[in-house]
């Protein structure tokens, strides 16, 4: 999971546009990782689902774990902090990959992107990393007599795969409903659960930010009499010229 | 040298977006003063396959084997490498679709090669190699420095023109290796609907809101849709009332998406929202709220009753259409 800016922040810069500003800022479970822990607690909750365990991994500093606790909170397990600043999405895969690789779990879930950098790309190279299978534009993990059923959204529909295990799943709308949210006895069990901390291994980032830059402002908006829409219809063909 | 471009097919066919990324590609092969090299995966007539020419390919390959008939991110990123290997790219190619998604990444960690991904314009620079892309869902942009001598880029749709060349392209089929046994996804069922213009495809997106106040109002908006051969999206809230299908909610959570033209009807035009439709390259807003925040994103606006305007819009366009 990654822990990023509430998703309303008006994000910010400093240092000549180098970092974010993160004075004030709110950190949270991005988006897609709640809604994954949330399908894996509901997997866990059905017995007849074989799943045992739900841990949460996380690349990041000591200032991540008010995050990872809410994960612990919401009803995860037990968590893995790998120690070490995310430089880019090659690092943290690689760091993920380098302590899954002796500590093997069956289903790995992977939200399909991160609200910060909207990569889409940890997931997969994780997979490969670890030369597992994985599966992309998911919308529905089940299990079923201990075989995963996966249904991932295709161009214009859906398919229903089956992949052994071990399996990335890379997830999107529609795994879960609704994010489960803490309950005032989780966020009380989630301080005695296990948070391990495992040191980062020497990887090269292939890439790295040099700057960021704020949108254009978009041109001030043109209003139509709502009497007379058609007046829109014109500006969209004579001015515009997009229909 | 080469810039290698993964084209992918639909039952046989290519897509507008196949296009924008063979024209981005010779662009970016220009910049680097190198060659494209386009790669089809899968059985494509050499009829469809020479239409890439036209954009500028000059090498296609087409790596057929009866026996592929599932997509396999593995398999398929594996067939890629090899070929980025043999055409020693330094450049490869893919669109941030669900597919480009799926392997993209893949690749990225068997050839060691940075991903740049949705990028939206040609680099900033070769040296060093600089990419533009969006970050914090649309909120800011980046520069990315790609570091790596292989590079990895997955191309925004709809963000690039398609460019008609005089080039033909040669078509070079190659039988590849594909073993059903050790691919490891198995296809159950298939669920298509057909008919309808795909969303993440559409040039226009005609999208309603909570303004619209029930499922029953929809009617209008389907008829623009249709008379402006629109897709039709709708907000949060909607889908999730069951208003309109899933597959239809824009934003964050839902499709990222990015028309020439998106008309948002009583949508407050809530970041979340934005986030997945501020790529558009022409906003459109009809809210009865005159500081509804959908109208600092939109280049037209209409104040007013979506069910008063909407039947008033229907018939402009009607007109107009009818001339
Ligand atoms: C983590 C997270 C992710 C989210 N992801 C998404 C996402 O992907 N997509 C998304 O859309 N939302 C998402 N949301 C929800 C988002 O914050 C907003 O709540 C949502 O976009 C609002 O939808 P809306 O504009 O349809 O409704 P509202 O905000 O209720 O706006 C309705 C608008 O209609 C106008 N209106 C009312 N009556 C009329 C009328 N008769 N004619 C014309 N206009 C009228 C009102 O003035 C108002 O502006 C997300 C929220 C969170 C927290």
């Amino acid at each position: 999971m990654s822990n990023v800016p509430d998703t309303t922040t008006k994000v910010k810069f400093i240092d000549d546009f180098t970092k974010l500003d993160t004075a004030g800022i709110q950190w949270v479970i991005n988006p897609w990782d709640e809604l994954s822990l949330t399908r894996a607690l509901e997997l866990k909750d059905d017995p007849s689902s074989g799943i045992q365990t739900v841990t949460v991994a996380h690349v990041g500093l000591i200032s991540a774990e008010p995050t990872i606790r809410k994960a612990l909170a919401i009803g995860a397990d037990d968590a893995i902090r790998i120690n070490a600043e995310p430089a880019d999405a090659y690092f943290v895969a690689a760091q993920l990959a380098n302590v899954l690789k002796s500590e093997p779990y069956d289903l790995i879930l992977c939200g399909i992107e991160s609200s910060d950098f909207n990569g889409s790309t940890v997931g997969g190279m994780l997979a490969e990393f670890l030369e597992y299978p994985s599966v992309s534009s998911v919308s529905s993990v089940k299990i079923e007599n201990g075989q995963i059923i996966i249904t991932r959204e295709i161009d214009g529909g859906k398919e229903i795969v089956t992949v052994p295990t071990p399996v990335v799943a890379i997830v999107q709308k529609g795994i879960a409903k609704e994010p489960r949210i803490a309950a005032m006895r989780g966020i009380m069990m989630a301080r005695t659960k296990p948070l391990k901390v495992v040191e980062p291994v020497a990887v090269e980032p292939l890439t790295e930010v040099q700057r960021y830059e704020m949108p254009k402002p978009r041109a001030v908006c043109k209003f139509v009499d709502p009497e007379n829409p058609k007046q829109l219809i014109e500006l969209l063909q004579n001015e515009a010229k997009i229909i | 040298m080469s810039v290698l471009i993964f084209v992918e097919n639909w039952d046989g066919k290519f897509k507008k977006l196949s296009f924008e990324l063979v024209s981005y590609g010779a662009k970016l092969a220009e910049m680097l003063k190198t060659e494209i090299v386009v790669l089809s995966v899968g059985k494509v007539e050499n009829t469809e396959l020479e239409k890439l020419g036209k954009y500028g390919a000059v090498r296609i390959i087409s790596a057929v084997n009866d026996k592929i008939n599932v997509f396999d991110g593995q398999a398929y990123s594996a067939i890629i490498a090899g070929f980025a290997a043999l055409e020693d790219a330094k450049i490869v190619l893919l669109s941030n679709n669900t597919t480009g998604k799926a392997i993209a990444p893949r690749l990225s960690v068997k050839l060691k090669a940075g991903l740049g991904s949705g990028v939206s314009k040609l680099p900033l620079s070769t040296s060093p190699f600089t990419v533009f892309k969006k970050v914090y869902s649309g909120n800011a942009f980046s520069n990315l420095i790609i570091k790596s001598d292989v590079k990895i880029l997955t191309l925004a749709q709809n963000s690039s023109e398609v460019i008609e060349t005089e080039n033909k392209g040669v078509v070079t089929t190659v039988p590849i290796e594909w073993n059903p046994e050790t691919v490891k996804t198995r296809v159950n069922e298939v669920q298509k609907q057909t008919g309808k213009i795909l969303l993440t495809d559409a040039e226009i997106v005609v999208s309603g809101g909570r303004g619209m106040k029930s499922a029953d109002n929809w009617g209008p908006m389907v008829e623009l849709a249709e008379l402006l051969g629109a897709a039709t999206a709708c907000s949060r809230p909607v889908s999730d009332e069951g208003w309109r299908p899933h597959e239809e909610h824009t934003g964050q959570t839902g499709k990222i998406i990015a028309p020439n033209l998106y008309i948002a009807i009583g949508i407050s035009g809530a970041t979340q929202h934005l986030a997945g439709v501020s790529s558009s390259k022409y906003i459109v807003a009809i809210n009865t709220d005159k500081d509804a925040p959908i109208f600092a994103a939109a280049q037209y606006g209409i104040i007013g009753d979506a069910s008063k305007v909407l039947p008033k819009l229907v018939e402009a366009v009607k007109d107009i259409k009818g001339k």
